[in-house]
C-alpha cells in the first residue's frame, strides 16, 4: 500500500531524467508514509464552507486511499512583521513543509504597511506559474462546448513587475521585465505539464513582432525547452491572433502558456468562455514543486453563511492539487463526480440556475462517487 | 445641394464649441464644392477587386466623392523612407479622408512599414472599429453593438526596449497625458456624435496604478465635459470575460495601445472576423483613413470560378461607410449601410468565405439593386 503510492507519488523515471538539470522536482514526492499533509487556507466569507465541502468529499475516501491530511490556517487579524502581512509566518512554513495547500478566497484588508495576502504568498513561496485547466462542463451550458485547454501564466516578472516612474509631469513609464531564468522555468513547467497529462500541443503566446526584445527572448526560451520534447507539438500564437480564435474556435488550443499580462487576460477569457471564476480551478506552482491550489472567484460577503454558496470551483482546484501529487485516478473519480452532478441538473446552487443549498450539491456529489 | 451638405459638414455648434480647445476641429469640414475629394489606396492581392466594389457601391448610391487614387510603389522614396510616395502621403493630407485596403508589407530593410509610415506621418492616433453582430451571418453572438477606440502612438508599443544583462531585457511602456486625453477626447465625441450612451475605459490601473492611472485621470477629465454620457472604468481581464459572456454590456469602449489591440481583435472575432469589420483610423486635425484591416489574401486575388472573382468587400465597404459618418454624410452612410446588412441577411448572394458561392461582382450588383 506504501509502495503503491510510493510509486505513484514518485512520478515516472522519464521525468525525474529530464529535470535532472534542477534540484528539485515538480511534484511533490517525498513522502514515504501514507497519509499526504496539505494545508487548507478556508479564508473568508463563502471560504469555510466551501471548504467544509471540499473536506466531506476527501472524507469518502479517507479510508480509501486519498490520504489527505489537512492542516487548518487562517488568515490572522494582525499583521506579523516577519512575513510584513496578515498570514502568519507559521502558515507560510507549513505550505512549505508539506509541498501542498488549497486556499479559499481571501478578502483583501484595507489598510497601509502591509503587503496584500496574495502578493505575500506569491513572494515567499516564489509561485511562478499559475495554471488554470478551463474545460466546458457538461450540463452547464454556455456559448461554447468543446472548450478543453490549460492556460500556464508566468506570474512573477513581465509588465507586473509594478516598476514604473514619472519622468517629467504628464509622461509616466512603466517598466516591463522579461528575464531568461523565469521565462525557461515556467517553459519547462509547461512542456513538463503537457507531458504528464497526455496534452498535445503547447502554444507560446506573445507580441513579440513589435515586443521583439522582450516577448523575442520569451518565444527563444519556449523553443529551447520545445526541443526537448520532439513528440509535443510547439507552436507560437500572437496575442490578438489567439483572443479572436479562441473567441470563434476555442477548441483550437491545448496548453497556452505565456508571460503575465497575456496570461492574465487569456485566463479569464478561457474562464468566461466556460462560465465564470465560480467554476474555474486555478493552481499556483512554486519552486520546489510546491503547488498551491486556488478558488480564484471572490469570498461574496452577502451569502456567506447562508448555505447558498457553489463549491465547484474549490473542488476542481482540489482535484488538480491531486493530479499535482500524482493521485490520478482518485482526481478523476473526484472530477466525474462533480462534472455528473452538474450534468444532471437535479442538484445546482443558485450561481448555476438551480435552487439547491451548498450542503446538498456536496451530498449530492458524495453520492455519486 | 451644395449649401445642404456644406451645412451638414459643419457640424452641430455643440461639438465646436466643445473643442474649441483644439486648434481644428475633428471633422474634415472644410470642403465648399459639390464633390469631396477622397485619398483610395487599393491596395494589394485583393485589394483593386474590393476597392472596385465600393466605388460601384459609391456611384448606385450618389455619394458626392471623387476617389484620387494612390499606388504603392516599388521603389523607395527617400523622403518618405518607405514605399508610399510623398505625394501619397500629401494627397491623405489635402483631402482630409481616405480609405485603404488591404496592403501586403514587403521584404527588406531599410524601410519602414507601410502602417507605420501612415500612421506616423499623418499623426493617426486613434483607432476606431464598430463591431456589430450581421444579422444573418450567424456566429455564436447575436447582440454585439459596440466601438472600440484604440489609442495608437504609444503605451506598450512605443518600441524602446534593451537589454539589461544577459538573459534580462526591458521594454518601456509609455503614457503621457497629451496622447491620453486626445483620444479620451475623441472617444467622447465620438460617443456624442454617434448618439451612444456609455463610454468605457478599459485598464489594469490596479496593477500599473502609474501609467494606467494617468490615463484613467485623463479618461476622467474628459467625462466630466459629458454628463450626459455615462462613464465607468472596467478592468482589462474582467472586461474579456464580460465580453465573452455578454457583449451587449458594452457600447464605446477607449483603451491604451496594447489593450486596445487584444480587445479590438476579440470583438472582430465576437462578429465573425476581420474579413466583416470596419476600422478608421483617426488624425490630427480631422484626418480620417478608413481601411480594411484583412490581409491581401493573394491566393485568391484575381482568381476566378467560371470568369468571377471570390473576394469579400464587406470589410471595405463598411470601412467606407465609417469614413462617410466622419464626414457626417449620415443619410448616404446608413442607406449604403442597410443595403449591405440586407443583402448579407438575405443569403441570396454570399461570397465563399461566409458559406456562399456568390462572386465579388453578384454581391455587389445585389448591394447596388438594395439600395
Amino acid at each position: 500500500m506504501g509502495s503503491q503510492i510510493l510509486r505513484r507519488v514518485l512520478g515516472s523515471p522519464n521525468s525525474s531524467r529530464v529535470f535532472s538539470s534542477f534540484n528539485r522536482p515538480f511534484s511533490s514526492s517525498d513522502f514515504s508514509s501514507n497519509m499526504i499533509r496539505a494545508t487548507l487556507f478556508p479564508g473568508d466569507g463563502i471560504g469555510p464552507e466551501i471548504a467544509e465541502s471540499v473536506k466531506q468529499i476527501f472524507k469518502v475516501f479517507r479510508v480509501a486511499e486519498v490520504p489527505i491530511e489537512w492542516e487548518e490556517h487562517y488568515v490572522g487579524d494582525q499583521m506579523d512583521p516577519r512575513t510584513q502581512s496578515f498570514l502568519t509566518w507559521e502558515s507560510l512554513e507549513s505550505v512549505r513543509r508539506n509541498r501542498v495547500g488549497l486556499k479559499g478566497p481571501m478578502a483583501t484588508p484595507i489598510g497601509k504597511g502591509h503587503r496584500s495576502l496574495n502578493l505575500t504568498l506569491r513572494k515567499e513561496l516564489n509561485l511562478y506559474a499559475n495554471v488554470r485547466p478551463c474545460y466546458s462542463l457538461p450540463g452547464y451550458k454556455t456559448r461554447y462546448d468543446d472548450v478543453n485547454l490549460i492556460t500556464i501564466r508566468e506570474n512573477t516578472e513581465g509588465e507586473y513587475s509594478g516598476l514604473e516612474h514619472q519622468v517629467v509631469r504628464g509622461v509616466v513609464e512603466s517598466l516591463k521585465i522579461i528575464t531568461r531564468q523565469a521565462s525557461l522555468r515556467v517553459a519547462e513547467y509547461a512542456f513538463h505539464y503537457a507531458k504528464t497529462h497526455g496534452r498535445e500541443r503547447v502554444s507560446a503566446i506573445h507580441k513579440a513582432n513589435i515586443m521583439q526584445k522582450t516577448d523575442g527572448l520569451f518565444l527563444k526560451c519556449c523553443r529551447e525547452v520545445a526541443e526537448k520534447y520532439p513528440e509535443i507539438v510547439y507552436e507560437e500564437v500572437v496575442i490578438d491572433n489567439c483572443c479572436m480564435m479562441l473567441v470563434k474556435n476555442p477548441a483550437l488550443f491545448d496548453v497556452l502558456v505565456m508571460p503575465n499580462l497575456y496570461g492574465d487576460i487569456i485566463s479569464d477569457l478561457c474562464a468566461g468562455l466556460i462560465g465564470g471564476l465560480g467554476l474555474t480551478p486555478s493552481c499556483n506552482i512554486g519552486e520546489g514543486g510546491i503547488a498551491l491550489a486556488e478558488a480564484v472567484h471572490g469570498s461574496a460577503p452577502d451569502i456567506a453563511g447562508k448555505n447558498l454558496a457553489n463549491p465547484t470551483a474549490l473542488m476542481l482546484s482540489a482535484v488538480t492539487m491531486l493530479r499535482h501529487l500524482e493521485l490520478h485516478d482518485k482526481a478523476d473519480r473526484i472530477q466525474n463526480g462533480i462534472l455528473t452532478t452538474i450534468a444532471e441538473g437535479k442538484y445546482r446552487t443558485a450561481d448555476l440556475g438551480g435552487n439547491s443549498t451548498t450542503t446538498d450539491f456536496t451530498k449530492a456529489i458524495c453520492d455519486h462517487l
